[in-house]
C-alpha cells in the first residue's frame, strides 16, 4: 500500500511495488495524460513532477514515490480554463500531434516556477530531455518564451 | 547494511536512471530489489579539511548546483550537466552512475583525473578504493557482495594551470559520448609541465588515465611538438572500438585532437 | 472574417493540453487481452515445426495463425504478396508468425519467449545490388526525353556522380496501435493510430470477408505518422482483428518503442547515379539518372515511391535530353514504406548534390548553375509536362538569396576559413526543390476521393472526411475551408471523427493532397451546400438560428443533409501510364534553403547555425500551421542529413531504440527562418497546392552543400557523420602529401 499525493489529492496504490509511476498514474489512477513514447527515458514523453522537479516517470518504480507529490498534465488546466502556459502553447501552435505536450508541459512548468528565463538557449536546455518530432521545437520554445515573459510581466505589477 | 547481508542476490536500486531502463526493457528480472532511496545521510555533500565527500546517491542536478563544488571541481559538475535531460539528472546519482561502470560514463573522467576515492560499506566494515580500482571491466566493479558506495571522496586540487572537459556525443543534448575526456595540467614558474592528469571514457572497457602521456610530459615544455608526441602516446592507455555509436578510428583522431589542443601553447 | 489565411489555433488544440485527448492506450477496453506478436529470428527460411514450452501455463492464452484467416492470408496494399502471418515461407527478419493474447501484459510477452520457431534457414539478401544482380526485381521505371545521346555530344564537361543514402525511421513518438472487437450485430470494428481508416477497411475485407458496412475503422488521435502510419497499420490492425475474432474478446496491440523500430516500415535506402552533361555556361543538356531502391522483402508501396523518386530525380531543372531509369528490388530485410516526402527526399539530395559538383567542376557558384536551368512557367519536365501556372521555383530562391545575405555570408565563412587559428569551418550551402502535390498521374483518379461538407439535424456545419488529423493541422484546415466557403465563423464548423461508419472516402492522408484535393472537394461541397440552403431562402451569412431551422427541414430522417463531391480529374491533365509521360501531377510545390554550418576542427562534429528558407505553398490556409510543417519537417530532415542512422546487422536494425537512433533535440537545431511564398493554383482550394513533404525536401543537401563549402569535401552518402567526414579529412590529407 503505497500514498502519493497527486495532483494535490491524496492516493493510494495497491499493488506491485515496483510497477512503473507511469502505470500506476495511467492505470490505476486513471490519469492517461501521462504518455509513454520509448520506455527508455530518451523521449520525455512520461515526464511529471517528482517533489516539483522533472523526471521521467517510467523509471520511477512507484515504491520509491511513496510520501512525494506528483503532478501530471491534468493538474495544468481543463479546456474551459487553460493556464497561460497552455494558451500560450495554443496561440503558438506548439501542439501538432499532441503526443510530446504533456510532458513539455510539465518540463515546461518546472522551467517557469524555478526562475524561468525567457532566454531560448535557456528554454532549450531545460526542455532538451524532451522529443519532439513534429513540430521542430521552435513553437514550443516560442510558447514557453511568451509564457516566461508573461511571467516576469505579472509579477513585477504584482510589486 | 544487514537487510543486503541477508539477501546478497539482491539489488541495489539508487535513482532508477540505469536500472529501469534494462528492466522496462525485459533484460533482467529479479526477485528482489534493496530500495536505496531512503538512506537521508547518503545524499549529503559534506566538506572535509581537504576537499569534499559527496554522498552516494547525491543527484548529477544537486552536483551542479554546489557552490564549492562548482568552484572546485568545475569538470566533475560540466560532466554532470551533460548526462541526459533534466529529467535524468534529478534523479540519478553519482554513486549509481558509478556502480553501473559503464564505459561511457561522463563523469569518470573528471572523477579519474581529480582522483576521487570511493568508499564502500558493507555489513562487515568498510574498505576505500581509488577510482581506477573500482571499475574491472565493461558494467563490472571491484565491489564484493553485500557491498554498496557510500560516498566519493574527492580533495580539492591546487588550481590548475589549464582545464578541461568535453564530451563528444551523438547530438547536442541527451548524449551518449563517442569519446568523452577530462584534463588537469599544472605548469611551473619556467612553464614546464609540472603535473598533467588526462583520462579518457569511452575510450576502452573502463576509464584510462593517459599514463603513458603524463609520463612523457613530466618537465616538459607545451607546444605544438610537444602536442604531437604526446598525441603518439596516447594509444598505448586505450583501446577504442567500433560500436553502434562511433568507430575506432574516428573515437582515436577525436582524443588525440583533443589532447593536441590541450597541450598546443 | 475570413478563416482562411488566418493563424486560428488549431480546432483540437485544448484537449491536446490538457491530457483529454485520447490516443490508442489511454482507452480502456474491457475484458481485453493484450496482444503480442511473435515474430522471426531468420531472415530467410521456411517453417519447419512451432514448438510450445509445456511448462507454461498456457490456460489464459488465445493464439491465432495464418490457419485462422477466414479470407485470403494477404495485406492488400498494390498486390498481395505480404501475408497478415507467415505460414511455411520466411522472407525477412521480425516477419509476424503468429499473435497471442494474455489478459496481462507481461504474461503475453513472457508467453512469446515460450515459443520456439524451428526453421530451415536459407542464404538471405541484404545488400541491394546483389538483389539487382539476382534480378530481384519489383519494379521498374524508365523515363525518356529528347535525345540523350545528342545531348551529351553538346556537353562541354560531363560530370558523374552516385549517392547513397539510408534507412530512415519515422519515430512518431506514438508507437504503433490498434484495438478491435467484434459487436454482438457481428460488425467488426478496429480502432487505432493510424492515418488511412479506408485502407485498413479494404484491407480487412480481404482478410475477414463480410458486407462492407459488417467492418469499422475508426481513427484515434494519432500521434506523428510521417508515413509510418499509412500503410503499416493495415498490418497490425489484421492481427489485432484476427486474435479478437479468435479469442471473442476485444484485442489491443501496442508496440514497445523497439519493436516498433525494428519491425516497422522505413524510409527506402537508395543509390543514385547521376552523368550529366553541361557546357561551360552552366546550362544542363543531359542528364542520365540512375535510381535503385531497396524495397524490403515485400511489395508494399515500393512502385509508387520509386515513381515518386524518379520523377523528381532530375531536381527542379529544364533539360531538353533526359534519362531516368529506376529499380526497386527486393532483400530480406523488414519491408520499406511511407515516410514524408516518398522517394522524392533520396532523389533530390542525389540531384541537387549533382548541381554542387556541376559547379564544382565549372568553377562557378551552384547559384549560377541553379538559375540557369531552374524551372519558370511554361518549363517542360522529363516527363513532358509543361508548367502552366504556380511555379514558385525562382521566387522562393530570390526570397531566400535576398534575406540570407548569400553573397555576404558566403565571403565571411570563406575568410573565416583562411584564418589557420580558427577553431571551425565555416559554409553556407544551398538547396532549391519541388514536390509534386497529390497523388501520382492517374492516382487521383483511381481514389475516386469523395468528401461531404454537411448540414447537421442539430444545425451545426461537419465536414466529413477520411482525412486524418495526425498533427498537421487537417481538422483546422478543412475547417477552414468549409467555414470560408460558406461564409460562417470557423467556429462553427464541426470536423467528424474520421469513421468509416460516418464518413465518406476521401483517400489517405498522404502525398500532400488533404488541403488541395480534398479541401477542394469539401469547397465545392460546401458551395452547393450553400446554393440548396439559399433555395430554402436561408439568408446569407446564415445565423445559428436559421441553420438550425433549415436543418429541421431538410435533416426529417436524422440524417445530415450533404452533396458529396467525387474527385474529377481536370480537363488539361493528361498522363500516360504506360510510357510514364505527360503531366506527373497537378501542380508542384517549391521550396528553396540556405542552411550555414560550423564544423568543428578538433571533433567534426557540425553544429547548424542558421536556416532560412522560402516555400511555396499556393495559399497559406493557415500560416502557424504550414510554418509548423515547414519547421517540423525541417528537424527531420536535418536529422536524415546529420543524425539518423539506422545501422542494420544481419539484415535488421540494431540500433531500435531512441538511445541509439538518434533524431534532434531542442539544442540540435538553431531557429529557421521562414518565408511562406504564395503562386496560387487555379485549381487549389483558395489557391492552395500542398506543404506536408515539401520541407523535408530540401534540407540534406542544403547542409551538405555547406558541408562542402566549408571543407571542400564532397561527401555523398547521407547521414554525414562526424566520423565520416573526419576519414575523408584524413584521407584527402593523405593524398595530398
Amino acid at each position: 500500500m503505497i500514498d502519493i499525493t497527486v495532483n494535490g489529492k491524496k492516493r493510494r496504490y495497491r499493488g506491485p511495488a515496483f510497477k512503473r509511476l507511469l502505470d500506476v498514474l495511467r492505470e490505476d489512477f486513471g490519469l492517461t495524460g501521462t504518455k509513454e513514447g520509448c520506455g527508455e527515458g530518451e523521449c520525455g514523453a512520461c515526464t511529471v513532477l517528482l517533489d516539483g522537479e522533472p523526471v521521467n516517470s517510467c523509471l520511477v518504480p512507484v515504491a520509491q514515490a511513496e510520501g512525494a507529490s506528483v503532478e501530471t498534465v491534468e493538474s495544468l488546466g481543463a479546456a474551459t480554463r487553460l493556464s497561460p502556459l497552455q494558451e500560450a502553447f495554443l496561440d503558438r501552435g506548439a501542439a501538432q500531434c499532441g503526443i510530446c505536450t504533456p510532458g513539455m508541459l510539465m518540463t515546461a512548468v518546472a522551467h517557469l516556477r524555478s526562475g524561468g528565463s525567457a532566454d531560448p538557449k535557456s528554454v532549450r536546455t531545460a526542455l532538451a530531455g524532451n522529443l519532439c518530432r513534429c513540430t521542430g521545437y521552435q513553437h514550443i520554445v516560442d510558447a514557453v518564451v511568451d509564457a516566461a515573459n508573461r511571467e516576469r510581466k505579472r509579477s513585477s505589477r504584482a510589486r | 547494511m544487514t537487510l543486503y547481508a541477508e539477501n546478497p542476490g539482491a539489488v541495489p536500486l539508487a535513482g532508477g536512471t540505469d536500472f529501469m531502463v534494462a528492466w522496462n526493457a525485459g533484460l533482467f528480472y529479479v526477485k528482489t530489489v534493496l530500495d536505496l532511496s531512503r538512506l537521508e545521510s547518503w545524499k549529503r555533500i559534506a566538506e572535509t579539511k581537504t576537499g569534499a565527500r559527496i554522498g552516494a546517491l547525491v543527484t548529477h542536478g544537486e552536483i551542479q548546483r554546489h557552490p564549492r563544488i562548482r568552484k572546485r571541481l568545475p569538470l566533475l559538475v560540466e560532466a554532470c550537466a551533460t548526462i541526459g535531460g533534466q529529467q535524468i539528472q534529478v534523479r540519478g546519482t553519482l554513486g549509481g552512475n558509478i556502480a553501473n561502470a559503464s564505459p561511457a560514463g561522463d563523469t569518470f573522467p573528471p572523477l579519474a583525473v581529480y582522483e576521487a576515492r570511493v568508499r564502500l560499506r558493507s555489513a562487515a566494515g568498510s574498505r576505500t578504493l581509488a577510482l581506477r580500482d573500482v571499475f574491472t571491466g565493461v558494467k563490472k566493479t571491484a565491489l564484493h557482495d553485500g557491498e554498496l558506495i557510500e560516498f566519493i571522496e574527492i580533495d580539492f586540487p591546487r588550481a590548475p594551470s589549464r582545464q578541461i572537459f568535453r564530451k563528444v556525443g551523438t547530438r547536442a543534448a541527451s548524449a551518449i559520448s563517442k569519446t568523452v575526456a577530462a584534463g588537469l595540467l599544472w605548469l611551473s614558474s619556467d612553464g614546464r609541465i609540472r603535473e598533467m592528469r588526462f583520462a579518457l571514457g569511452s575510450m576502452a572497457p573502463t576509464v584510462r588515465r593517459l599514463l603513458a602521456v603524463e609520463a612523457f610530459l613530466a618537465g616538459k615544455k607545451p607546444g605544438p611538438r610537444v602536442a604531437d608526441e604526446a598525441a603518439d602516446f596516447l594509444e598505448r592507455d586505450v583501446s577504442p572500438i567500433d560500436d553502434l555509436r562511433s568507430t575506432r578510428a574516428y573515437r582515436l583522431a577525436v582524443s588525440k585532437n583533443l589532447l593536441r589542443d590541450f597541450l598546443r601553447t | 472574417m475570413a478563416s482562411v489565411g488566418k493563424s486560428s489555433r488549431r480546432k483540437e488544440g485544448p484537449e491536446k493540453l490538457t491530457g483529454d485527448a485520447r490516443y490508442i492506450d489511454d482507452i480502456p477496453l474491457e475484458r481485453a487481452l493484450h496482444g503480442v506478436t511473435l515474430r522471426s529470428k531468420v531472415a530467410r527460411g521456411r517453417i519447419r515445426e512451432i514448438r510450445f514450452d509445456s511448462a507454461f501455463d498456457w490456460s489464459s492464452v488465445v493464439f491465432a495463425t495464418a490457419a485462422d484467416i477466414p479470407g485470403e492470408n494477404a495485406v492488400v496494399l498494390i498486390e498481395k504478396d505480404q501475408p497478415l502471418l507467415a505460414s511455411r515461407e520466411i522472407h525477412h527478419l521480425e516477419e509476424p508468425i503468429l499473435v497471442l493474447g494474455h489478459p496481462d501484459r507481461a504474461k503475453a510477452y513472457e508467453a512469446l519467449e515460450r515459443i520456439e520457431v524451428v526453421c530451415d534457414e536459407e542464404k538471405p539478401v541484404f545488400d541491394m545490388e546483389e538483389a539487382l544482380a539476382q534480378g530481384a526485381v519489383f519494379k521498374r521505371f524508365e523515363i525518356l526525353k529528347g535525345n540523350l545521346l545528342g545531348g551529351f555530344r553538346e556537353a562541354d564537361e560531363i560530370v558523374l556522380g552516385e549517392y547513397r543514402v539510408p534507412h530512415q525511421e519515422q519515430a512518431y513518438i506514438e508507437p504503433n496501435g490498434v484495438a478491435a472487437w467484434e459487436e454482438p450485430d457481428g460488425t467488426l470494428v478496429v480502432m487505432g493510430s493510424l492515418q488511412c481508416p479506408y485502407y485498413v477497411h479494404k484491407a480487412m475485407l480481404g482478410l475477414f470477408p463480410r458486407a462492407p458496412e459488417k467492418i469499422r475503422v475508426i481513427q484515434t488521435v494519432t500521434g506523428g505518422g510521417f508515413g509510418g502510419k499509412e500503410e503499416y497499420p493495415n498490418l497490425i490492425a489484421g492481427h489485432a482483428a484476427l486474435l479478437a475474432l479468435k479469442a471473442k474478446r476485444p484485442v489491443k496491440i501496442v508496440y514497445d518503442r523497439a519493436e516498433d523500430m525494428r519491425a516497422t516500415t522505413k524510409r527506402h535506402p537508395a543509390r543514385i547515379r547521376h552523368r550529366t552533361g553541361v557546357k561551360k555556361d552552366g546550362t544542363i543538356v543531359a542528364q542520365d539518372i540512375d535510381v535503385l531502391m531497396d524495397g524490403g522483402a515485400y511489395i508494399t508501396l515500393s512502385p509508387v515511391v520509386l515513381s515518386r523518386g524518379v520523377l523528381h530525380a532530375s531536381g527542379p531543372y529544364e533539360c531538353p535530353n533526359v534519362r531516368i531509369s529506376g529499380a526497386v528490388v527486393k532483400t530480406n530485410t523488414p519491408p520499406n514504406g511511407a515516410f514524408r516526402g516518398f522517394g522524392a527526399p533520396q532523389t533530390l539530395f542525389a540531384a541537387e548534390m549533382q548541381v554542387e559538383k556541376i559547379a564544382a567542376r565549372l568553377g562557378v557558384d551552384a547559384l549560377v548553375v541553379r538559375k540557369k536551368n531552374l524551372f519558370r512557367e511554361g518549363s517542360v519536365t522529363a516527363t513532358g509536362q509543361v508548367l502552366k501556372e504556380s511555379v514558385g521555383a525562382e521566387a522562393v530562391l530570390d526570397r531566400v538569396i535576398a534575406s540570407s545575405g548569400y553573397r555576404r555570408r558566403k565571403k565571411a565563412c570563406e575568410s573565416w576559413n583562411r584564418k589557420r587559428s580558427a577553431p571551425s569551418f565555416r559554409g553556407v550551402g544551398l538547396a532549391a526543390v519541388f514536390h509534386g502535390d497529390g497523388f501520382t498521374g492517374s492516382g487521383e483518379v483511381y481514389l475516386q476521393s469523395r468528401a461531404t461538407v454537411a448540414l447537421c439535424p442539430d444545425g451545426g456545419i461537419e465536414v466529413e472526411a477520411a482525412s486524418t488529423e495526425i498533427g498537421q493541422g487537417t481538422t483546422s484546415i478543412l475547417a477552414a475551408i468549409a467555414a470560408d466557403a460558406l461564409e460562417i465563423p470557423y467556429e462553427w464548423v464541426r470536423v467528424s471523427t474520421p469513421d468509416t461508419a460516418r464518413v465518406p472516402n476521401s483517400g489517405p492522408t498522404v502525398a500532400s493532397r488533404t488541403c488541395m484535393i480534398v479541401g477542394g472537394l469539401l469547397k465545392r461541397s460546401a458551395e452547393a451546400l450553400r446554393r440548396a440552403l439559399e433555395r430554402e431562402r436561408v439568408p446569407w451569412p446564415p445565423t445559428p438560428a436559421a441553420l438550425k431551422r433549415a436543418a429541421r427541414k431538410l435533416c426529417a430522417n436524422g440524417r445530415p443533409f450533404g452533396f458529396v463531391q467525387e474527385y474529377e480529374r481536370p480537363s488539361d491533365i493528361k498522363w500516360d501510364d504506360q510510357k510514364y509521360l505527360g503531366d506527373a501531377y497537378g501542380v508542384y510545390s517549391y521550396a528553396a534553403m540556405l542552411v550555414e554550418v560550423e564544423v568543428d576542427k578538433l571533433t567534426y562534429e557540425v553544429t547548424v547555425k542558421d536556416v532560412v528558407t522560402a516555400q511555396d505553398v499556393g495559399k497559406a490556409v493557415n500560416p502557424l500551421l504550414v510554418e509548423g510543417q515547414i519547421v517540423g519537417g525541417t528537424a527531420q530532415g536535418m536529422g536524415y542529413a546529420l543524425l539518423e542512422n539506422a545501422i542494420y546487422e544481419r539484415g535488421v536494425m540494431a540500433n531500435a531504440s531512441f538511445t541509439n537512433y538518434v533524431i534532434p533535440t531542442t539544442l540540435d537545431l538553431p531557429d529557421v527562418r521562414v518565408e511562406i511564398v504564395e503562386e496560387p493554383y487555379s485549381l487549389g482550394p483558395f489557391g492552395a497546392k500542398g506543404v506536408g513533404e515539401l520541407p523535408m525536401d530540401v534540407p540534406a543537401p542544403a547542409v551538405a552543400a555547406a558541408l562542402h563549402h566549408a571543407t571542400g569535401l564532397f561527401l555523398p552518402e547521407l547521414p554525414l557523420l562526424p566520423e565520416r567526414i573526419s576519414k575523408a579529412m584524413h584521407d584527402r590529407h593523405h593524398r595530398q602529401r
